[in-house]
């Protein structure tokens, strides 16, 4: 049977490399959903899961045995995935929605969104690929913060204040953060009347 | 007739807000058609994101993760060094930091032919080590700058523990910035005097703090910016790092 995640962690510190094997084995695919959807780029996902298995061995130290292993390495692929973005100047690249539409046709810009079919005819695919354009420009025009809070909130059901822990805000700010991104995304997404109050 | 504001439909999609807000927001959903139907509209926007495909790994994914992962880890036997007296972990992190510093100062004085350069480490690997030493401080003062942004209470906050960091990391900050000041890395050196001037005055601030005096250090290091700074200079002294590495593998080879 193989050891849990504490047990791991344990062997690590007491100089079992090989016991680090177990942790990445666990953790490394979730790790590369995590780091694609806050890329959106397979090989920068790919060096965000290499440099985070890196940085938490050189800090196995600092972790504290109480806590939860996958939440703490989860913090760490955050800051290598957000390290990562800005060093590519993500951060401040922020499209306009007008812009991140633009080459989707007018007929379907307008149209509610269709969630991806079993069925592949010509046109579904060609609306799918269309819904991927579109739902990848509207990712792309979220700040690293709103994106990484969105991703960590939406897909990985993470809590508003352990998201906050992560990205260092106070709860209130994380909210607004989570909402900003949402908001971006309906402005892109969203048909413009269908969802005004 | 009130209605709910939009930061409500998506803090009640997810299952967050206070339950009053939320109980607020599920009686109104139910009477209101109007909120019925641009609710519907949300948790349709947000179904069309989970679409979003992630590129398949191979089965064999972990395994190749591993292959590529294990030629880098360091020697365990370094991680052992901090098992050996677990409570004073960051004491003992602060002095092997000032010792790594001490090597290095000690190479760059014997490249100026002060002391025989014999049993020198070789300046790359001595630029490498400073680096590690250097992002590993500035990863623990980010993070100890962290929590205490996130700190909050009622009424007072205890922050004991954050102000003995604060007083480790202080002496370990000192010596790096006047490391840095003798190598002529002055971004770096001013980043790390902005950084001390906030760790001094977590670590001569009161043990129980009002939730007043915690926003004056937040506003300082949010003003500042302090936090977004370490993190950036962390960033780079991590790339600076492994071109070091890859250099000195290089040279090695």
């Amino acid at each position: 049977m193989e050891p849990n995640d504490a047990d791991a962690v344990a062997r690590v510190m007491a100089g079992d490399q090989d016991a680090f094997r177990v942790l990445v084995e666990r953790h490394s695919r979730s790790l590369f959903r995590l780091a694609y959807r806050m890329t959106s780029n397979e090989q920068d996902a790919e060096d965000v899961v290499q440099e985070t298995f890196l940085r938490a061995y050189r800090r196995l130290s600092q972790f504290e045995s109480r806590s939860n292993f996958g939440t703490w390495l989860y913090r760490v692929a955050v800051n290598c995935a957000l390290d990562l973005m800005r060093r590519k100047g993500r951060h401040d690249t922020q499209l306009q929605p007008a812009q991140l539409v633009e080459p989707v046709e007018r007929e379907t810009s307008g149209a509610m969104l269709s969630l991806p079919a079993n069925d592949p005819t010509p046109e579904r695919l060609l609306l799918n690929a269309e819904l991927r354009q579109r739902l990848n420009a509207a990712l792309a025009g979220l700040s690293a913060r709103e994106r990484t809070a969105f991703v960590l909130r939406h897909f990985e059901g993470v809590s508003i204040q352990e998201i906050g822990r992560m990205l260092g805000l106070r709860t209130s700010a994380t909210k607004n953060t989570v909402f900003r991104a949402v908001q971006k995304l309906r402005r892109v997404l969203e048909p413009p009347v269908a969802f005004s109050i | 007739m009130k209605h709910p504001s939009d930061e409500q439909f998506v803090l009640y999609h997810y299952g967050e807000g206070e339950e009053a807000s939320r109980r607020e927001v599920e009686q109104h959903l139910a009477s209101c058609e109007a909120c019925r139907a641009s609710y519907r509209g949300l948790e349709g926007m947000l179904a069309a994101v989970d679409a979003l495909p992630v590129p398949e790994r191979p089965a064999t994914y972990e395994a190749e993760v591993w292959q590529r992962l294990r030629r880098q880890l360091p020697a365990p036997s370094r991680l052992r060094w901090f098992t050996w007296l677990p409570s004073r972990r960051w004491a003992l992190a602060g002095t092997m930091a000032a010792l790594l510093v001490a090597a290095f100062l000690a190479g760059r004085y014997w490249q100026q032919g002060q002391v025989p350069a014999a049993a020198a480490i070789p300046a790359q690997a001595r630029e490498r080590i400073l680096l590690i030493a250097v992002g590993d401080h500035l990863d623990r003062s980010g993070m100890l700058l962290i929590e205490l942004v996130h700190a909050e209470g009622p009424d007072s906050v205890n922050i004991a523990r954050e102000r003995q960091r604060a007083q480790e990391l202080v002496a370990s900050n000192r010596i790096y910035r006047q490391t840095a000041l003798h190598a002529g890395e002055t971004g770096l050196a001013n980043v790390l005097d902005e950084l001390e001037r906030v760790l001094l005055q977590i670590a001569h601030s009161p043990s129980s703090l009002s939730p007043a005096q915690l926003e004056e250090i937040d506003r300082r290091i949010e003003v500042r910016g302090v936090l977004f700074k370490v993190r950036v200079i962390s960033s780079q002294v991590r790339e600076k790092e492994k071109a070091s590495a890859r250099e000195l593998a290089r040279r090695i080879l």
